[in-house]
């Protein structure tokens, strides 16, 4: 990791508020995430992580902050108004398409991009044609990437939950994102799965210069990979530094020890 | 059924002996190959989804501007280079840039793990390694401490290697375009290079896994290794039509021999599946002529469909029991060239429209001329089952020493328990001892740096002692029964004397698709004991259509319904053993089932995956004792190694059975 070269804040999140209701999910948060570096989001359950992810991506809208996105400051995020600047996320609990082949999931991730209309695709005329197989080129260096070539042509519903996880990453791939969120791309998975999940996320953050947003409970994994994390406490931010910086802080430790009240 | 081919008779080979392939290196095949059909493809390999061709032209190119730029970076003629990966165009290409140079290329498993590399890049004084990928560079890179001369890795796949900062670590690209520049400014380099070389120079060396002491560097000449690669290739009339599949390790002979020395004397195409998990997809739609495969390969594809089948449907369930029975019954004579009758025929016809030639494309061999297993003994079932459908399977003997080639069965005379009739330009003879010994051209030059193993082997009258016993029926064709050293006696009680062979026994209970390793002691003993590796996957399958619930490997291998199953299928193998004279004093006594898999990465097997007795019988002493001691549990803690380094512990208390033992058939008749 010695020459990675990160760059200037790319997203910055400012004084976001959620609330459900009477339920304060996030209060007051703000932090910078910046070009190429890999910017992990940890806490307890019930932190609010996802929630956190989820304003970032437009899913939600926070009843107070802003988000700014180089340079350009939003309000509230529109969810097809993210996916087309260049942010693409994973979920928690995969969203896939169960039944279609891994191939065509990862394809579906390239949407955005397709040009031609829903009628010349339908019947692969000349430029629909052209424009498949450039789009399907892509999505085949992405199963190189991501080595899930035995498993082109299977159903997603068959596979091992740790490779539907890692379909789950190709398609957000497809996107060409410049940002990739992840919600727990490791939850439930073996050490070995994890490993080599760790790897993927590293591999493309090298090999493609993505900047990552990851959550994660698993601490061991977050302490290895990024650069940065937040921590979060009851939807409060409660650290923000550097793995070691994060790892020495009190209020971080009694917040996941537990502390005597 | 005539195999349509290209080629001439086998006798070809003694009109070719002094003829114009023998007196050639590698290199000068290839260039032969580039210059007479530049277009034709020679290696494909399947990359993002596609089958991308490389044509004997660019694969000439490739090599020559390697050799350039390995020249540059200091590669010398008469060096050992090693090559370390997976099947790949680019990986081939660097063992033709070394010979190119007259320097040696020394494949290695791939597999292996780090400190396995240490002694061979040291006995060859190995200054270069071309590797795959990170994977192997990591390997590289952990084993520098202890290998100082390592100055060069270069790597071919960049992928991950971006930050690192290790001195000597180079791309294969930027090797190959400084050698591109040397070639531009010298076009007559690769050529004068080329014609340096000489048939009788030394063209690969290959480490032999060994089941004891460091392991052998075996050395081949150009000649040895091209020669018996000819042989093999008039023997069975193969051409530059044939398609190949490379799928197995390239630091094995077998596929040196099959992708690369056969490949640079027919001509043919050698194809690289995509990744080692998609073999069966490539198989498929390669659909290879010409294939080569252990015995548990054979045995994975069988085991795969039969328990696919067991899921059809009722209908299509009966079809296949039908007609597989028409096929054990008639199809073997068949192969063999055989009328079968007109009833029969017609039957067999309509099995094949309806279940072999379906059955055939879905393992991939509905283009199938030549198969051949060797490496070990396959199993009678097994073997039978793919004649039956028609697939010419055959079985061939010989080993890295003898650059694979000494028997082979002809067409029309493929039997399970024999290796066949030795090659053209082989002469075979059994020592009083019972062992093999074989004179041929492709036997080793020696080992290397290592004159007491070749004084060994190979004695001063041209005879190599391959220390395996065995004899010749009454046909010519050859039986193997174990190794000489293993072949023991049993000592004491009822079977005083008699022959203990225990890998006959080993594979004999192999043959039972619900058993996938075992492990036999009985010399110098009063009887014999064996330890059972169940097969996770059939005995599995079996237990879930029986509701026997389980909860993995450890504890479904030690359910009494498994050991009842185990115990039925040892009882045969006793049955078996009473039958024949010499052996029916091997019969099994004891038996247990292991609560975990032997695994090379424990030491417990070969790199080959063959078990080692000894090293198996020293961890596990506290279950030969109690196997001989009559016991009836045993509790063992064993320490594993898991595929990502870390070790563990796997803890049971094992059971031990008794087998019932049959009285001998031939004594009593």
């Amino acid at each position: 990791m010695s020459d990675k070269r990160i760059g200037d804040v790319i997203l910055d999140v400012k004084n976001i508020s959620l609330a459900f209701g009477g339920v304060k999910a996030l209060t007051d948060i703000s932090f910078n995430v910046r070009e190429h570096e890999i910017r992990a989001i940890i806490g307890p359950n019930g932190a609010g992580k996802s929630s956190m992810l989820n304003c970032i991506n437009g899913v939600y809208t926070p009843q107070m902050g802003t988000i700014s996105f180089r340079g350009q400051t939003f309000d509230h995020m529109d969810s097809r108004q993210v996916a087309e600047m260049g942010i693409a996320r994973t979920f928690q609990n995969l969203a896939l398409f169960k039944g279609m082949s891994v191939l065509d999931n990862i394809m579906t991730g390239r949407n955005l991009r397709i040009k031609s209309n829903l009628f010349l695709q339908a019947l692969r005329i000349g430029p629909a044609e052209r424009e498949e197989m450039q789009h399907r080129a892509h999505v085949e260096r992405i199963i190189d990437f991501l080595e899930i070539q035995a498993h082109r042509k299977t159903p997603v519903g068959q596979l091992p939950y740790g490779l539907q996880k890692r379909v789950d990453l190709g398609r957000a791939l497809a996107l060409e994102p410049q940002v990739l969120l992840l919600d727990e791309p490791m939850a439930g998975m073996n050490v070995e799965e994890k490993q080599d999940m760790c790897r993927f996320i590293l591999d493309v953050n090298d090999e493609f210069g993505t900047t990552v947003v990851l959550i994660e409970h698993d601490m061991s994994v977050v302490m290895d990979i990024s650069d940065r994390v937040v921590v979060l406490d009851y939807g409060q931010k409660i650290g923000d530094g550097t793995p070691d910086d994060v790892r020495n802080n009190e209020e971080v430790i009694s917040a996941y020890l537990g502390t005597s009240h | 059924m005539q195999p349509s081919g290209h080629g001439d008779s086998p006798h070809a080979y003694w009109a070719r002996q002094n003829g114009d392939k023998m007196e050639r290196t590698f290199s000068q095949l290839l260039m032969g190959h580039a210059q007479q059909r530049p277009q034709a493809p020679a290696m494909r390999e399947k990359e993002y989804g596609i089958w991308q061709t490389h044509s004997w032209a660019d694969m000439a190119q490739i090599a020559s501007h390697m050799a350039a730029g390995l020249h540059l970076a200091g590669l010398r003629r008469g060096e050992h280079i090693v090559v370390v990966g997976a099947n790949r165009p680019r990986l081939t290409a660097a063992m033709l840039a070394a010979q190119t140079l007259g320097a040696i290329p020394v494949p290695l498993y791939q597999d292996a793990v780090a400190s396995e590399y240490v002694f061979p890049i040291n006995n060859a004084e190995v200054r270069f390694a071309v590797v795959e990928n990170q994977e192997q560079v990591d390997k590289m890179i952990e084993i520098r401490g202890q290998c100082p001369g390592i100055s060069h890795i270069i790597y071919d796949d960049p992928r991950g290697l971006r930050n690192y900062q290790e001195s000597g670590l180079s791309s294969l690209d930027a090797c190959l375009s400084a050698g591109a520049a040397h070639v531009a400014a010298h076009p007559a380099w690769a050529q004068q290079e080329i014609d340096a070389g000489r048939p009788d120079d030394v063209a690969a060396m290959f480490f032999t896994s060994g089941t004891t002491g460091n392991p052998k560097g075996v050395v081949h000449t150009h000649h040895s290794l091209i020669d018996r690669a000819q042989a093999g290739a008039d023997f069975d009339r193969l051409g530059h039509n044939e398609e190949v599949l490379a799928y197995l390790p390239p630091a094995w002979i077998g596929q040196n021999i099959f992708s690369y020395a056969q490949w640079l004397c027919c001509g043919y195409v050698v194809n690289c599946p995509e990744s080692s998990a998609t073999m069966a997809i490539d198989l498929k739609e390669v659909g290879p002529t010409y294939y080569f495969a252990p015995p548990r390969v054979f045995e994975g594809l069988l085991t795969s469909v039969m328990i696919r089948m067991e899921d059809a449907g009722a209908i299509k369930r009966k079809m296949f029991s039908y007609f597989m029975g028409v096929a054990r019954q008639h199809g073997p004579a068949r192969m063999d060239g055989k009328s079968i009758g007109l009833m029969a025929s017609l039957k067999y016809a309509l099995g094949d429209w309806l279940v072999y030639g379906p059955l055939r494309n879905n393992l991939g061999m509905s283009r199938v001329r030549v198969a051949y297993t060797a490496g070990e003994a396959i199993g009678p079932d097994l073997f039978t089952f793919y004649r039956s459908i028609g697939v010419n399977l055959k079985q061939l003997y010989g080993s890295t020493e003898t650059a694979v080639f000494v028997c082979l069965q002809p067409d029309h005379e493929a039997r399970a328990d024999t290796v066949g009739v030795p090659c053209a330009g082989v002469e075979i003879k059994v020592a009083e001892n019972g062992e093999i010994l074989v004179k041929s051209p492709g036997l080793l030059k020696g080992y290397y740096k290592n004159p007491e193993a070749t004084a060994e082997v190979l004695t001063a009258d041209g005879w190599y002692h391959t220390s395996d016993a065995g004899f010749l029926d009454a046909s010519g064709h050859l039986k193997i029964i174990d190794r000489v050293k293993d072949v023991g006696r049993i000592k004491g009680g009822t079977n005083d004397g008699a022959m203990f062979a225990p890998k006959y026994v080993e594979n004999k209970l192999k043959f039972f698709p619900f058993i996938k390793e075992a492990v036999a002691y009985g010399d110098q003993r009063e009887k014999v004991c064996v330890m059972i590796n169940i097969d996770f996957d059939a005995v599995g399958n079996w237990a879930e259509r029986r509701n026997l619930p389980y909860a993995g490997y450890t504890d479904l291998a030690q359910k009494p319904e498994v050991y009842e199953l185990i115990q039925d299928c040892v009882e045969k193998v006793n049955a078996d053993l009473s039958a024949d004279d010499l052996l029916a004093g091997s019969q099994i006594s004891r038996f247990l089932v292991l609560h975990k898999e032997l695994d090379a990465d424990d030491g417990e097997l070969t790199r080959t995956n063959k078990v080692r007795r000894g090293y198996i019988a020293e961890k596990y002493q506290v279950l030969v004792d109690a196997l001989y001691g009559g016991l009836t549990s045993q509790f063992i803690e064993t320490a594993v190694k898991f595929e990502d380094g870390r070790s563990g512990s796997v803890s049971a208390t094992l059971r031990l059975s008794d087998a019932k033992l049959f009285a001998p058939v031939g004594r009593a008749a």
